[in-house]
């Protein structure tokens, strides 16, 4: 039982991790530039397809990788540059109303590029099996996965919390006119930010390919969580974003892995298959509603 | 903003429509494209469904994500009804308004204490919660949806030919809308409307706004509960799908559209945006593209919505 | 002797590391204009609000005829009674004057409430002939159907005003009525609330001196969230205290 515990804990952590990912570049976009992104799983989604794609092409997982990201920050270069300029001082309806499209177009390009049927991608040949643990083994790849998340964590913290750049980020995210006041290149920033969450997604993306399925519409699902996310941590708060991703990323795993398991033992074996999902699932929004109830600005509000 | 004025030409341009549409299905029999009944009938159901929003997002202010979860709630009931024996829409159609008017109840009178983005996110997160619980439960058929045996009765008559159904949705369309224009001159609507535009000045002048916006809220919720009811109806099928936030983005893509805040805004939207789906369906299977461009090119170049375009003013 | 209309007793409020309001203890008799000055920061818009109810003391309480109000919402507080006008202009821009005012009218407890769904509003003539009366007390019967937000600045102010009246309250909160008008407003301005002062007491805010001694049958001043000094206007005038906070402004 402990195993099963502890293999979850594992789970979530990396699950966290790569939620984090989405959710540090969602809410700095969110807080610095007031703009909401509902393309930001659009932006996961075509970064795994470019990972996926260039890892078919190179044979090779990393390069797959490398150029995958690379080109999800062009993308995200070109896209900032064309349309999010124009939405950032628009109001949220407009901005809803032109994420939805961005997210038909993603969704559609992508089935007229690679077609319907989702693609394949590899994990690296040297980290396909299992590494032990104590006395119990775990996937390698999602130890790299773990490594990789946390890594971009405290790569993330030295740049926010140390660096300047990092300070104009955090000043971006309390006052935006005040940076733009102090003489801060805020529009050279914006871009930089929007850029940075973009390679941030094809990460997310391309690392959790081989675990789960490299299809249309995966983006939809994990932005909701996204959303969550941030809402927990706190708008523009990378902080927040990382605490709650991994609040999120536990408890939806252990949730989903144990729920049904002590359902089981209170309830009848029907009642208990029904609830145990279903109660999983809301268990997220649940918390989310909770938090907004009592601590609407999140558990590290970056606004003052 | 100013409270919402009709344009002179408005009455009777809404009569000219509702005689047209009274003639529609006998006339698609006659060109042969009586397949094209069941179509209108979606656009009505959907038209009913997003000037629901309207009320909510357009004349109430409240930016919710999560109204899909009302319109699906409808579509269940009318569903769960038939399973058991209730196959008068007399009866059933109020019933599901019920039910999607509690839900809204619930999750309004916890959603309306938060503002702004927190608001958006509360709502989509009980949407969610609404859709996973309504697709985990296996006598609610799951992620295949609740079929309905047939169609319902509307007091003694069928309602299944399509012309029957199409009628009875163009009454409740015609019935809602009626309503909802006498509402936007009455004293509720006003009041709506000022406390979208000055909420502190309301709180500020006396009146209770929580309260206003909730009942404004449920009532939204309602006639989308009615929407889907009739969409069950049409389809044969109360899908879990209704209840998803994309469904709640594509209503308000259409409130959007149309024009948010202006009486038929929702109609509108609802209008354009599935006959472009027909049209550029019939073009190219990957329409959707062209939506998504024409969606953003509304945002850049026609932000106010459809229904500004012509020149609706609003003083 | 008048009995006290309003009466807030050890009013204490933090922001952060600072005391915005300290131990206040302040009574406003029924029927009379109370003033409160004091230089800016003074907390005197802050203490505004806790009497309106926007804000909520950490200690301390609010009582209003005789009941205690402290735990009330705004728009209780405005049903009981309370009406108050902003020191930042606060109609609503897009409206015209007479529908701005008959907002305020619809809104009194004794119009009925607002969960009406079918009557329409512009059949109610009562309420927009009432409206005209209130804009005819401020001096804005020539710009009823104008749109508010083209209004010139004193008449926004007057505006304020004629929703605040319309609101019919026994205590009327003016929060620095003569903000921002010119010479010939401001004096319009005071001739008004000296009329207005024979039917509704007034609790006034303001900076303008020349107002607040024609208006004033008492002053209180507020210094650093403390009062310091209450009492009419020539004692006050007089006090030292008073002037020393005022450093030597002309009073």
């Amino acid at each position: 039982m402990t195993q099963l515990v502890l293999e979850q804990a594992l789970n979530g952590l990396q699950f966290g991790l790569m939620l984090f990912l989405l959710a540090a570049g969602l809410t700095l976009v969110f807080g610095i530039m007031d703009c909401i992104n509902l393309a930001h799983g659009s932006l996961y989604m075509v970064g795994a397809y470019f990972v996926a794609a260039a890892a078919q092409a190179a044979d090779s997982f990393w390069i797959g990788l490398g150029a995958g990201v690379a080109g999800a920050a062009v993308l995200g270069l070109v896209l900032e540059l064309s349309l999010f300029r124009q939405l950032y001082r628009r109001d949220h309806l407009s901005q809803v109303l032109a994420t939805f499209g961005l997210i038909l177009i993603a969704n559609e390009a992508v089935r007229m590029i690679w077609g319907a049927q989702p693609l394949l991608l590899n994990p690296p040949e040297a980290l396909s099996g299992p590494v032990e643990i104590g006395n119990f083994f775990y996937p390698a790849y999602r130890l790299v996965i773990i490594a990789f998340g946390l890594g971009v964590a405290g790569l993330l913290y030295l740049v926010v919390a140390r660096s300047r750049v990092g300070m104009w980020v955090r000043a971006g995210a309390a006052n935006r006119e005040m940076t733009e006041a102090l003489g801060v290149n805020v529009q050279g920033l914006f871009t930089a930010v929007f850029v940075f969450g973009a390679a941030l997604c094809a990460l997310a993306g391309g690392l959790l390919g081989p675990l789960l399925a490299v299809q249309i519409g995966m983006g939809e699902s994990v932005l909701i969580l996204a959303f969550v996310v941030i809402i927990i941590g706190g708008i523009g708060s990378i902080r927040g974003a990382l605490v709650g991703s991994l609040i999120v990323g536990t408890v939806d795993t252990l949730g989903r892995a144990l729920l049904p398991t002590l359902l089981r033992a209170a309830l009848p074996a029907d009642a208990a298959a029904t609830l145990g999902p279903a109660l999983a699932s809301i268990l997220i929004y649940l918390l989310m509603a909770a938090i907004l109830f009592f601590r609407p600005q999140g558990l590290f509000p970056a606004r003052a | 903003m100013a409270f919402y004025r009709p344009a002179r030409y408005q009455k009777p341009l809404v009569i000219v429509l509702l005689l047209a549409l009274l003639v529609l299905p006998p006339a698609l029999d006659a060109w042969g494209q009586a397949f094209y009944i069941g179509f209108a009938t979606r656009v009505l159901i959907f038209a009913l469904a997003a000037s629901s929003l309207n009320l909510v997002l357009g004349f109430g202010g409240m930016f919710s994500l999560g109204h899909a979860a009302f319109f699906g709630a409808g579509a269940y009931v009318a569903a769960i009804c038939m399973d058991n024996g209730i196959s008068d829409a007399l009866l059933a159609l109020p019933l599901a308004m019920t039910v999607a008017g509690l839900l809204a109840l619930v999750v309004g009178a916890i959603s309306l204490r938060t503002r702004g983005v927190y608001f958006i996110m509360i709502t989509l997160a009980f949407a969610q919660m609404t859709y996973y619980l309504f697709v985990s439960a296996r006598v609610l058929g799951g992620d295949d949806g609740l079929p309905l045996a047939g169609r319902m009765t509307l007091g003694g008559l069928s309602l299944s030919s399509d012309g029957a159904l199409f009628y009875s949705a163009l009454g409740c369309l015609a019935l809602v809308m009626t309503f909802l224009g006498r509402l936007a001159g009455a004293r509720f609507g006003r009041t709506i409307q000022a406390i979208r535009d000055n909420e502190a000045r309301m709180e500020a002048l006396g009146y209770p706004v929580f309260r206003y916006r909730l009942v404004c809220f449920v009532l939204g919720g309602a006639l989308a509960g009615l929407a889907g009811a009739l969409l069950a109806n049409l389809t044969g099928l109360a899908s879990p799908n209704l209840l998803q936030w994309t469904q709640s983005g594509t209503l308000l893509v259409m409130v959007i559209i149309g024009g948010v805040g202006y009486l038929y805004g929702g109609v509108i939207g609802a209008l354009v945006l599935l006959c472009l789906e027909e049209v550029l369906a019939g073009f190219t299977l990957h329409w959707h593209i062209g939506l998504g461009l024409l969606l953003i090119a509304i945002v850049l170049f026609a932000p106010r919505g459809v229904a500004a375009l012509f020149g609706k003013s609003d003083g | 002797m008048a009995e006290a209309l309003l009466e807030v007793r050890g009013l204490s409020r933090r922001f952060a590391a600072v005391d915005a309001l300290k131990e206040v203890d302040f009574s406003v008799d029924a029927g009379e204009v109370h003033a409160l000055i004091g230089p800016n920061g003074a907390g005197k818009t802050t203490f505004i609000h806790h009497v309106s109810g926007a804000l909520q003391p950490d200690s301390g309480s609010v009582h209003f005829a005789g009941r205690d109000v402290t735990r009330l919402s705004m728009h209780q507080r405005v049903a009981a009674g309370m009406a108050r006008s902003y020191q930042i202009t606060n109609v609503f821009l897009g409206l015209s004057v007479l529908d701005n005012v008959a907002l305020a009218v619809q809104g009194r407890p004794d119009a009925g409430g607002s969960f009406r769904f079918w009557q329409p509003v512009s059949s109610e003539q009562w309420l927009f002939d009432e409206a005209r009366t209130y804009l005819d007390q401020v001096g804005l019967s020539a710009r009823v159907e104008t749109v508010a937000g083209n209004l010139a600045h004193g008449e926004q102010r007057a505006l304020e005003l004629a929703m605040a009246l319309a609101t019919k309250p026994q205590l009327l909160l003016l929060d620095e009525p003569m903000a921002g008008t010119g010479q010939e407003e401001s004096g319009r301005m005071v001739e008004l609330i000296d009329h207005l002062a024979r039917h509704v007491t007034i609790l006034l805010v303001e900076h303008d001196m020349d107002a607040v001694f024609r208006l004033a049958d008492r002053i209180s001043v507020l210094v650093d969230g403390r009062l310091i000094a209450t009492g009419d206007p020539e004692a006050v005038r007089a006090d030292p205290e008073v002037r020393r906070a005022y450093l030597g402004d002309d009073l």
